[in-house]
């Protein structure tokens, strides 16, 4: 049998990174300061995460303005749909394996 | 190395994320008990409203039909602000009490998607009364409130959809007894919001829950 925990990511290994890809698994876009205010992180915390994502090319960033305060706004990308589907397969295969 | 523990905990994460970013999860029991009360108490005036005109009338007397219907539509906008009002005030105190954001993407979106029906059935209310068709607003306002909850379940909690199909089912078979249409309106937004709102608060506001981040 293959070793499901090979197809586990290791990008999705923090906590932050996988609430900021569940949040926007379900939402066509989500902006920073919701995104702080779900995952109560400080904003430097969540920029890096949100960096590293963007990095990968899992997530897209569309920086705009709302009045004079920026509003930068993040969104899923085709490639980050589809690795956290493969990280939680793996992750459900992993519990069934021990279950 | 990755534990049971840690991968069950990791999928738990990601539900809750998942609920909690797309869906407005702050809406009070009490919400929907008070809306009942109202409407309750409402249908109550507007049944001694239409008690009175007909004793008036059976008695001899010149029934001032106009006059029922604007005492009715008083009514009825009282009842409508009331429920309102004390709907949004228990779902704003129960967010404080929780520590939860109550003006969210996930509430603009609950709003937006129950204000549509709702606003389509109002016109349409609307333009029954100016045609005198009174018969027919009963249940439009029992039909387009259950699409408006249908339409709205998906960004709240799931049960919203079952009430939506109560009213919707209520709303078409009133139709079919066009004399009860007040009783089937006190049942549906008095009796069913009132068990709805309970059965709500004993399932996720009985025991209070911290907000775990």
């Amino acid at each position: 049998m293959k070793n499901p925990i090979e197809h586990l990511n290791k990008v999705f290994d923090s906590r932050i990174r996988l609430g900021i890809m569940s949040a926007l698994m379900v939402n066509e876009s989500v902006n920073f300061n919701e995104l702080k205010e779900l995952i109560d992180a400080t904003d430097g915390n969540l920029a890096t995460h949100l960096k590293t994502l963007e990095e990968h090319h899992f997530i897209k960033v569309q920086k705009g303005f709302i009045g004079r305060k920026t509003n930068t706004v993040y969104s899923v990308t085709k490639a980050g749909e589809k690795a956290f589907k493969i990280h939680l397969e793996a992750l459900e295969k992993m519990i069934r394996s021990i279950g | 190395m990755v534990s049971e523990n840690t991968g069950l905990e990791t999928l738990q994460d990601i539900r809750k994320m998942m609920e909690r970013s797309s869906r407005f999860i702050s809406l009070s029991g009490w919400s929907g008990v008070a809306a009942g009360t109202s409407a309750l108490a409402g249908a109550f005036f507007a049944r001694k409203a239409i008690a009175d005109y007909y004793h008036n009338y059976d008695a001899g007397g010149a029934g001032c039909a106009d006059c029922l219907a604007q005492t009715l539509i008083r009514i009825a906008v009282i009842v409508f602000i009331t429920a309102l009002v004390s709907a949004f005030l228990f779902t704003w105190f129960r967010s404080r009490r929780e520590g939860v954001a109550f003006w969210g993407s996930a509430a603009r979106r609950l709003l937006w998607n129950t204000a549509i029906p709702m606003a389509a059935g109002g016109v349409l209310v609307l333009r029954l009364i100016s045609l005198k068709m009174y018969l027919l607003i009963g249940p439009v306002s029992m039909i387009f409130y259950g699409l408006a909850l249908i339409n709205g379940s998906r960004y709240t909690l799931g049960e919203v959809r079952y009430l939506g199909y109560s009213f919707l089912i209520l709303g078409l078979i009133s139709t079919w007894f066009p004399g009860e249409t007040l009783y089937f309106w006190a049942f549906s937004f008095g009796i069913l919001h009132i068990i709805y709102g309970i059965s709500m608060w004993w399932k996720y506001e009985r025991i209070p829950v911290r907000v775990i981040s």
